[in-house]
């Protein structure tokens, strides 16, 4: 720690910079909650900036965090759960929406969220990475280390059941 | 853009065979106002991904640099305000000049004098205590009774 600066703040803001909301949206695609999503964020950026020095040998720094951020929030849930088994009642997250909600919860954009919510984790990421954040295979293959054929099959799955589950809740197709 | 075009898209894109341009295409596509009536569910999907691409970190993320860096500042400042302290410090300890000096003088001489002549007026005042010196000797010859009884209880 006594060795001199390799990297500046700035400097290193500006490598971060471009790719921070998409470690958050991921980190929050996984968690639900918006803070624990802000501190798995914060979390990433700190290890991102304790490393700084090993910074320059990674050749995709973003591809690099994206891993980063998904381990550490898949890390999270598996201690999460393991505490649910001991607290029975407190169930993470609303899986079960009381009627009264479902009754609120006419915006259709909620229930695309919520649909996503119920995804397999795998499938949740592959959703993220690629119909929001825009990836490409092969990055995205680098970031959950799947093969880009995996990737294919679980994000068609995933879009297949969106699409179905909608139709199902919200009256569409009916017409 | 051509229905047609869309419906086959939409397969390709629930296949997992879509290029990031095509699903560029079915986003604009599904952000007009009005959709084919049978595809309108696909509507909120698109939305959503639209919506979602904007959500950003707004939090601060605590930086820290070595904390020496810290302290050097801190005691750079400390001794910039000690100089300043010498500096402008030193007007204050000059010698005040004779006139004042003789001043003071006077004031605290005149200020004793009030105080010593209070103190002798007071002194005066205790003389009392000298009478009641006289008193206590008077009350001597209580002893002088005393001895009366002595002899009774003989």
């Amino acid at each position: 720690m006594t060795q001199p600066q390799i990297m500046t703040q700035t400097e290193f803001l500006h490598i971060v910079m471009p790719f921070k909301d998409k470690v958050f949206r991921l980190a929050k695609r996984l968690l639900v909650s918006r803070e624990e999503a802000e501190d798995a964020t914060q979390e990433v950026l700190l290890k991102l900036w304790n490393n700084k020095a090993k910074m320059s040998e990674y050749k995709n720094v973003e591809a690099f965090s994206m891993t980063m951020t998904k381990n550490f929030c898949l890390d999270k849930l598996k201690s999460k759960q393991a505490q649910n088994l001991k607290i029975v009642h407190s169930n993470y997250q609303d899986h079960t929406v009381s009627v009264q909600k479902q009754v609120e919860l006419n915006d259709s954009l909620d229930w695309v969220g919520r649909i996503i919510e119920d995804l397999p984790e795998q499938q949740k990421m592959v959703i993220q990475l690629r119909d929001i954040e825009q990836y490409d295979y092969d990055e995205i293959a680098k970031m959950l280390d799947m093969n880009p054929t995996a990737i294919r099959v679980a994000l068609s799955r995933a879009r297949k059941t969106i699409r179905e589950k909608l139709t199902n809740t919200h009256s569409y197709g009916i017409k | 853009m051509v229905l047609n075009n869309i419906e086959k898209l939409l397969e390709k894109y629930e296949n997992g065979e879509t290029t990031l341009l095509e699903e560029q295409q079915l986003k604009s596509y599904f952000s007009q106002e009005t959709v084919a009536p049978h595809l309108e569910m696909y509507k909120p999907i698109f939305a959503y991904f639209l919506v979602n691409e904007k959500e950003q970190f707004t939090k601060d993320v605590p930086l820290k640099t070595k904390r020496t860096f810290n302290y050097t500042w801190i005691s750079v400042a400390a001794v910039a305000v000690l100089f300043f302290g010498f500096y402008f410090g030193s007007p204050f300890l000059q010698e005040p000049s004779k006139e004042e000096q003789q001043m003071a003088f006077n004031q605290f001489k005149e200020a004793m004098q009030m105080v010593s002549s209070n103190l002798n007026k007071g002194t005066s005042s205790i003389g009392y205590l000298e009478s009641m010196g006289k008193g206590t000797e008077s009350v001597n010859y209580l002893d002088e009774l005393n001895n009366p009884i002595q002899r009774i209880f003989k």
